[in-house]
């Protein structure tokens, strides 16, 4: 069993010939200019299949330019498998992700250091004083393991929530570079049954974090099967450019052959070109390098073709999440990742606005509805993502889970069917024969049977909008479900053989 | 025996089950026996109309309010329900006549001259049918005579009258006005609806009572019912 996500018809914004032109491009950019390598090793297994290293000066740092020759970017596209799958420990929540079939699943993102809060205050008008009103109001946290922990049993009930991707970074006291990354994990996985994505602070920290996995899969040949967690890793600095670490943490994930997203977060009119053919071009060419990169360190290596592009604002040059050209630039990418057969790892759902409200939802909804019509295997930054992703609101991620579930329903297939022709033709009938022509009757068993929508949940009796308020009573109710934690003796035998797991851990 | 008929006349209300070919919301339920042919079946076994609506069509919408109360039921649900309930009524009226039983009110409903919407006053006809009113129902564009003609001939306690459009609400006033020429106005309560209508217009032209949707214009209907006697209104 895997979740079954949502199959779509694929909207195909770029014809197949503009596709192949993009493709062109790309393997023309890895030639000329090429890539600026920061990462010995990386240079030297390229070097070794037969790019072209050039040894250049670039500041203090050692530096090499790549021109990688297209055999070695279209042998790494065959060699990358086309399903991948993502485990959980349940298994019944473990991702399929075939770059064939374009069936979307949705998950969090980002490491926001900000936390989101929303509460009801009354506030008494100044014009009317005995006129009252319960309106949002909104406080701003840090994130800490509490809170990711608590992200993650909000992924654990939200049916629209398929995958955990920490949307907190965690910035206890207590937490260090080298404590980070097993403390995360241990907090994600504690909490949730699905899948768990995450980034590596510290490479030093990979083989504790995959030993706790081992031991939470049930052991290394579990873990193989069910792979309960994955890395994403942006292994690419645009433009073109490996930088040394996370292209280091990119081939030790790859030689221990856990799955693995290849991300590459250009922004347009500043480190990519604006328009989207330049965009899709370059950020198409730095992805398959780091495919490239993982196919030549361990052939075989699961990877999800990562394209998180974005769009510069022209006032401050910050990202911009709420443009068109953002959906734009991610539908193009989903087309190429298609066009490879690799499944893709989208993005859709950021506001740039700090605070739920009307302007979050106008944004998010843009790119939830036009890159899910896209088809991507997986969208990240899907759930309460504000103030581009700097912020994570667990309320705006209630509303993000209906409304995501609504875009589903608006997605899905038509089930036109003789059968199904025969019995509206008999309603048509049977309706036209009585004195109301109504056709109420025959709502009753579809609306029961989940194939109609059923109210906007956050709606008020008077059409009030109390939207906030409502999704965060309803966070509340999600978050006094029971947890579904780690057995006990698990937990025991993690905290005996993993180092720098905070006792305090165990109580989540 | 009566008791097994009277309950299964009560669940099938709850299922919003008019006739033996509708669905419930149980699984298997179409063939068997709806609400219409339980209550021939509750006549021919000889038990009294009264109970029928009391025990059986009553007790059943109370249930069927519970649910929507609680929203466990949505207003197609209701109104399958009341459906249920205003056919058997149909079938039980001659038996009534028989036993002296009383109808609750008689209610003739239209949609103004000028307007095709009827979708709110088939709602309404719905559910007044399920309250156990008997309904007479002229259909859409209905010209004020047609109308006067008909509560002459009728002799209801009430009229509904229905409007969608802005510019077809002020056909009620006409409807009121002919009611008065003719006579008529002080022998029938006048009821309007539908979306363009407010209460503060329905007292401008001078009507009884208004109901802002399906259910408020069953509440209205029975303030109203007690207000005939006591000369209560808007």
């Amino acid at each position: 069993m895997s979740r079954p996500g949502i199959l779509v018809k694929p909207y195909q914004r770029l014809k197949l010939e503009q596709v192949e032109q993009i493709h062109r491009a790309s393997l023309s950019i890895l030639i000329n200019p090429g890539v600026l390598c920061f990462n010995r090793n990386a240079a030297d297994i390229f070097g070794d299949h037969g790019a072209e290293v050039l040894p250049i000066h670039q500041g203090s740092a050692d530096c090499w330019l790549l021109k990688i020759p297209e055999n070695i970017i279209t042998d790494a596209v065959q060699a990358a498998p086309k399903v991948v799958r993502l485990g959980a420990r349940d298994e019944n929540n473990c991702l399929i992700l075939n770059g064939q079939e374009p069936r979307v699943h949705f998950a969090s993102g980002s490491e926001a250091n900000n936390w989101l809060d929303v509460g009801g205050e009354t506030f008494i008008s100044k014009r009317k004083p005995d006129y009252e009103v319960e309106l949002p109001v909104f406080r701003v946290q840090k994130g800490t393991v509490d809170r990711l922990a608590k992200a993650a049993r909000l992924c654990e009930h939200l049916d629209s929530w398929d995958s955990f991707l920490r949307p907190v970074n965690i910035q206890d006291d207590d937490i260090t570079d080298d404590n980070k990354d097993v403390n995360k994990l241990f907090a994600s996985l504690n909490n949730t049954t699905k899948h768990v994505m995450s980034g590596l602070t510290e490479l030093s920290q990979l083989d504790n974090v995959v030993k706790m996995s081992h031991i939470i899969a049930g052991g290394e040949d579990r873990f193989r099967e069910n792979p309960i967690i994955s890395f994403i890793t942006c292994l690419v600095k645009s433009p073109l450019q490996l930088v040394d670490d996370t292209t280091q943490t990119s081939i030790e994930i790859a030689r221990r052959g856990i799955p693995l997203v290849i991300s590459s977060s250009p922004q347009g009119g500043s480190t990519a070109p604006i328009r989207e053919e330049g965009m899709v071009a370059q950020i198409n060419a730095e992805i398959l390098v780091g495919i490239a990169l993982t196919q030549l360190v361990n052939k075989g290596t699961p990877v999800l073709y990562g394209s998180v592009p974005v769009r510069a604002r022209m006032d401050d040059l910050y990202d911009s999440y709420g443009v068109p050209e953002f959906s734009q630039y991610n539908i193009d990418c989903v087309q190429m990742a298609r066009y490879y057969s690799l499944p893709c790892y989208s993005t859709g759902g950021v506001s740039d606005v700090k605070v739920p409200g009307i302007q979050a939802s106008v944004e998010r909804l843009f790119s939830h509805i036009l890159v899910t019509l896209a088809g991507p295997q997986y969208i990240h930054y899907a759930f309460g993502l504000l103030e581009r992703t700097n912020t994570f609101c667990p309320v705006q991620a209630v509303l993000d889970n209906a409304h995501i579930s609504m875009v589903k329903r608006f997605v899905k297939q038509p089930m036109v069917t003789a059968d199904r022709i025969s019995e509206s033709l008999e309603q048509v009938r049977k309706v036209m024969g009585t004195s109301h022509k109504l056709y109420v009757r025959f709502v009753r068993s579809v609306l029961r049977s989940g194939e109609i929508t059923p109210p906007y949940p956050f709606e008020s009796k008077g059409m009030v909008d109390e939207t906030l308020l409502r999704a965060q009573k309803q966070m509340d109710e999600v978050l006094s479900l029971p947890p579904r934690h780690i057995d006990k003796m698990t937990i025991d035998e993690v905290f005996q053989q993993v180092p720098g797991l905070l006792t305090r851990l165990r109580d989540y | 025996m009566a008791e097994d008929v009277i309950s299964l006349i009560r669940e099938n209300v709850i299922q919003g089950r008019v006739t033996q070919d509708d669905e419930g919301f149980d699984e298997g339920m179409v063939g068997q026996p709806g609400v219409s042919e339980l209550t021939e079946k509750a006549l021919a076994r000889g038990i009294s109309p009264e109970d029928i609506i009391k025990r059986g069509f009553s007790e059943g919408m109370v249930v069927v309010g519970q649910k929507f109360e609680a929203e466990e039921y949505y207003l197609p649900d209701m109104l399958a329900s009341a459906e249920a309930v205003g056919a058997a009524m149909e079938i039980l009226e001659p038996h009534l006549v028989k036993s002296g039983i009383e109808p609750k009110g008689k209610i003739i409903v239209a949609t103004v001259k000028g307007d095709l919407h009827d979708i709110g006053k088939n709602i309404v006809s719905i559910l007044l049918r399920g309250a156990g009113y008997t309904v007479k129902d002229l259909g859409n564009n209905i010209a004020p005579q047609v109308i006067v003609d008909a509560v002459a001939k009728e002799s209801p306690q009430f009229l509904g009258l229905s409007a969608l459009l802005t510019s077809t609400r002020v056909r009620m006033g006409d409807v009121i006005q002919a009611l008065i020429e003719s006579g008529l106005r002080d022998k029938v309560k006048v009821i309007i609806g539908g979306a363009p209508i407010s209460e503060e217009f329905a007292r401008s032209i001078g009507a009884d009572g208004y109901g802002a949707d399906g259910f408020e214009a069953v509440r209205v209907m029975e303030a109203l019912s007690t207000g005939v006697e006591s000369g209560e209104g808007l």
